[in-house]
């Protein structure tokens, strides 16, 4: 049992809704109570979408346990069958059905139907939404194509050369309520072009049951986001020997070598990288001189797995800040982010505790987070600038304007999201030399939205951790005024390292001068 | 009982379940926890209706039921109250713990009940347990409150004290207003059940008179009678029409006059009507469908149609209790169709042949509505505003009369969507 005060992820049902809502001619008839239907909301506002989740809900009530419940799924299957005419109908159940173990799968394939059925079976209480979502795509890609499995033979990367036309791919992964997906697709879609591939299916976003057929008529698969689509792709690789991608292109680099990875596989020539590196704005706008105070900027990362090691990427190496925490809350992708922040010299933290990520978040001191809408409302009660980089999404990561994170267009996008929230470059030099005018507020931040006032409540703030440990260290005038001089950003931290150095020097009170010492013994 | 036509649909539905009802519970009654004991979907239900993450951390929260916890009771049991600990912990200030049965912790039986006395024992003193279930599978949205309240009864002493107890969670503005009149009334015993403090709770005898502020109270009222209370009829104070008759029975069973009510809330009844009037310019004439989800539904009709003069295509309610709704169901028009239970699809089909101007429904349908051209009030918000009362009408109205509104200036009826 896990006390959950707010859950990054979904249920694995949800993750399930995600693949049937992103899809054409599906139909999901789930076996849940009065209730669940919440999850078409997730889609209804966020995604502001005009349409309803293909999903019909067998409501069952506590009356009917009694009685016959897998009765009432045949009579809602046969029903959504009737009504939407779906050319592939997913059944599945969620947490409460799984217990009362009525097998609608099972019921649905005994009701004669022609059309593919896919039965999922996802376990609610020990997987989480993005699990779902995967295994929904995989079960459905492997049900409509299996019976090809056998008569096929392996897919060579090179054979577009023999039937004398340009190279296919298919982009797999993205899905509604992902991270940007709608525009990245887009724009990865637009590079491929520009390279003389073209694009066979885009799935489960936009797809069709026929699509998914088609998706053998490529040559290799991108795997755009490996939470949603490795598994898909592992299963088509090892049965059709279809080859997939591994980088994510997310960054100038990271597209580079996302393109060289693609040539490399289709056998294309090499490309010019100066060219590709001129493609997006980002190299030249992290290298004019107004970044200069970029550098080594304190970024805290948390989100999913794909998101979050890009990030840690593009920030130390595309735009020069300094990476002083790095986490996420997917655990199937934990390895691969502790490789990371092992790289960084940072410690992972993975955890679904949001509660966990505050505290990290706050001990690390950061001047920008990059992180999930959780962290934005975290960050913002520290007051510190926040850019949203992974899901859970809110409305307002539904952008209406094109805002990719892939590709050319996705590092503008990310240049701009980071670098905005930030004190721009002339005006932190500006507030650092007028801020002992008068007429100066402290805490000036009008680039966060509002009037910070977090300045006095953070010199006297008694946090439970602060109170335990400075147990009779005392703030003299002349220390607490001295500390109202740190620019704000970093008043926090030099606050917990001067106390920290008057406990191993056994000072009771903090004056100005202590707090020198401080800055003299850690730097 | 005017001539209303009942009907009864079962299918699948569109609402939310009666654990959504914590959003409003606690905060009425900050000095208490909700702890859901249930499944991960409960907890994302919850959060995704709440909007959970402007709260640093909030005074509600799931038990999630693992993998092992369904694998013996036992260890369900022992793993509740570890986490019980954590919390009570972790949160010293918590008076009152409610721990909320879902459709998992139901289905497994898991006998909240008993842990719950378990923990009175232990905690006495410190904190107190009450359990109620908002599974979907026995409850609907607001009927979670009535659980709550139905929950509280028992830990209510007895007095005999003529009083007056408004039941049910209104905001606090508006119940400071009720009060205000009530007093001028010369009513000065009145209490209000939830309490704004979980421990404040009111005594109750044969002398309290129960005055509900909301419908959806079936089961809060009958554990009330049992306890001796006396259950004032009327209708329920939305509008103009139906504040003025609850205020009026309100009155009667403190044999207040008539004129002496009249005297006091005249004032406000005209100060209203001419706030009413620029919605009711907007609203009359329209056609409404009201969907099924907070049992306000039949109160709104007739305050729609009685004073805002729409059109009633079809009254939706999950529930229907007709002797909690009679009055309330005199004051609608004849012929008015009231559909109890819902299958979605079907009352869809209803709602497009019957091209109303207005629907009124969940957060779920409302963006598929409006893409269809259908305006569209998210019948949520009926549940976080302050509707209540007379100085209330226009407002109330204003929720109903602002879509259509937008919709007159934005005109177009097709739009592209996504």
């Amino acid at each position: 049992m896990e006390l959950t005060l707010w859950t990054y992820e979904g249920p694995p049902h949800v993750g399930a809704m995600r693949i049937a809502s992103s899809m054409k001619d599906i139909h999901y008839v789930l076996h849940a109570p009065q209730g669940d239907t919440y999850a078409d909301l997730l889609f209804t506002m966020i995604e502001r979408r005009g349409q309803r989740p293909p999903v019909t809900y067998t409501t069952f009530q506590a009356r009917d346990l009694g009685g016959d419940t897998a009765e009432l799924v045949k009579k809602n299957i046969k029903e959504a069958v009737e009504r939407f005419k779906p050319k592939t109908l997913l059944v599945g159940e969620s947490c409460t059905a799984e217990l009362i173990q009525d097998q609608p799968g099972a019921l649905a394939k005994g009701m004669g139907f022609e059309m593919p059925i896919v039965n999922l079976e996802l376990p609610a209480y020990s997987k989480k939404e993005n699990w779902g979502a995967s295994e929904t795509f995989y079960q459905l890609t492997r049900t409509l194509l299996k019976e090809k499995v056998s008569n096929s033979e392996k897919i060579s990367p090179l054979r577009w050369k023999e039937f004398g036309r340009r190279p296919k791919v298919n982009i797999l992964g993205p899905s509604l309520l992902g991270f940007r997906c709608r525009d990245d697709v887009i724009e990865i879609q637009r590079i491929l072009s520009e390279q003389g591939i073209d694009t066979n299916v885009v799935a489960p976003l936009g797809a069709s049951p026929d699509d998914v057929v088609r998706l053998i008529d490529a040559e290799i698969n991108i795997c755009l986001y490996p939470e949603i689509a490795e598994a898909s792709c592992e299963w088509l690789k090892r049965n059709f020997g279809m080859e997939y991608t591994n980088t994510i292109p997310i960054g100038i680099k990271n597209t580079i070598e996302f393109i060289n990875e693609v040539y490399k596989k289709l056998d294309l020539p090499y490309t010019n990288k100066k060219e590709l590196e001129n493609k997006s704005k980002l190299p030249w706008y992290s290298k004019s001189v107004d970044s200069n105070y970029l550098t080594g900027k304190r970024v805290f990362i948390f989100g999913d797995g794909t998101h979050a090691i890009a990030a840690a990427k593009i920030a130390k190496e595309e735009l020069g800040f300094e990476v002083v925490g790095l986490g996420t809350y997917s655990r199937e992708m934990a390895r691969q982010v502790r490789a990371t922040a092992k790289d960084l010299n940072v410690e992972a933290l993975i955890t679904n505790n949001y509660l966990e990520v505050e505290d990290a978040m706050k001990k690390a001191a950061p001047e920008l987070v990059l992180g999930t809408q959780m962290e934005r409302h975290s960050a913002k009660r520290l007051g510190i600038p926040c850019s949203v980089i992974s899901t859970p999404i809110h409305v307002q990561d539904v952008p209406a304007r094109y805002s990719p994170q892939m590709g050319w267009e996705g590092a503008n996008v990310i240049f701009d999201d980071w670098v905005h929230p930030l004190m721009m470059g002339l005006e932190e030099h500006l507030i650092d030399m007028f801020k002992h005018d008068f007429e100066f507020v402290d805490g000036h931040q009008s680039h966060l939205g509002h009037t910070a006032t977090k300045t006095k409540d953070l010199i006297n703030s008694e946090d439970k951790e602060n109170k335990n440990r400075k147990e009779g260290i005392i703030w003299t005038e002349s220390g607490k005024a001295e500390l109202t001089k740190v620019p704000f950003f970093v008043r926090g931290k030099v606050k917990t390292n001067t106390e920290k150095y008057a406990i191993l020097r056994g000072i009771p009170e903090i004056s100005d001068e202590t707090l020198y010492d401080a800055k003299a013994y850690f730097s | 009982m005017s001539k209303v036509e009942f009907n009864k649909e079962t299918g699948p539905r569109e609402v939310f379940c009666g654990l959504t009802s914590i959003v409003w519970l606690h905060r009425r009654m900050p000095d208490a926890f909700f702890l859901v004991v249930g499944s991960r979907t409960c907890a994302h239900l919850i959060q995704s209706a709440a909007g959970v993450m402007i709260f640093a951390e909030p005074r509600f929260g799931t038990a999630i039921l693992e993998e092992k916890d369904l694998a013996g009771l036992a260890d369900a049991h022992e793993e509740l109250d570890r986490v019980i600990n954590d919390l009570i912990a972790r949160r010293p200030e918590i008076k009152t713990l409610f721990l909320v049965g879902s459709c998992p912790s139901e289905v497994i039986k898991l006998d909240l009940a008993t842990v719950a006395e378990k923990l009175n024992k232990r905690f006495l003193g410190q904190v107190r347990f009450v359990n109620y279930s908002g599974s979907g599978i026995e409850t609907t949205f607001t009927q979670g409150e009535d659980g709550a309240l139905k929950a509280l009864i028992p830990l209510m002493e007895s007095s005999n004290d003529e009083k007056l107890l408004l039941v049910g969670t209104v905001a606090n503005n508006v119940e400071d207003r009720f009060k205000k009149i009530f007093r001028n009334l010369g009513i000065s015993n009145i209490e209000s059940f939830p309490p704004r403090q979980s421990t404040e709770l009111p005594k109750i005898g044969k002398n309290t008179k129960v005055l509900l502020t909301q419908p959806y109270l079936s089961d809060t009222v009958r554990d009330l009678k049992h306890r001796g209370c006396e259950i004032i009829s009327a209708p329920f104070p939305l509008g103009i029409e139906g504040s003025t008759k609850w205020f009026l029975a309100a009155a009667k069973a403190f044999k207040i006059s008539e004129l002496k009510v009249h005297e006091i809330i005249s004032p406000l009844i005209n100060r209203a009507k001419l706030a009413l009037e620029s919605h009711k310019e907007i609203l009359k004439g329209k056609r409404l469908f009201l969907l099924p989800e907070s049992q306000l539904e039949i109160s709104l009709a007739r305050f729609l149609h009685n004073e805002c003069e729409m059109d009633l295509i079809e009254v939706g309610t999950p529930y229907l209790n007709k002797d909690l709704m009679k009055e309330e169901i005199n004051l609608l028009p004849d012929n008015t169709k009231i559909v109890e239970g819902q299958h979605v699809e079907k009352q869809l089909d209803r709602v497009r042949e019957s091209n109303p101007d207005l629907v009124v429904c969940g957060m779920g349908l409302a963006n598929p509505l409006e893409a269809e051209g259908i305006s569209t009030k998210w019948s949520i918000e009926m549940v976080f505003s302050p509707i209540h009362g007379i100085d209330q009408a226009a407002d109330l109205a204003g929720l109903f009369s602002k879509p259509l509104k937008r919709n007159q200036i934005l005109t177009s009826k097709t739009l592209v969507t996504h």
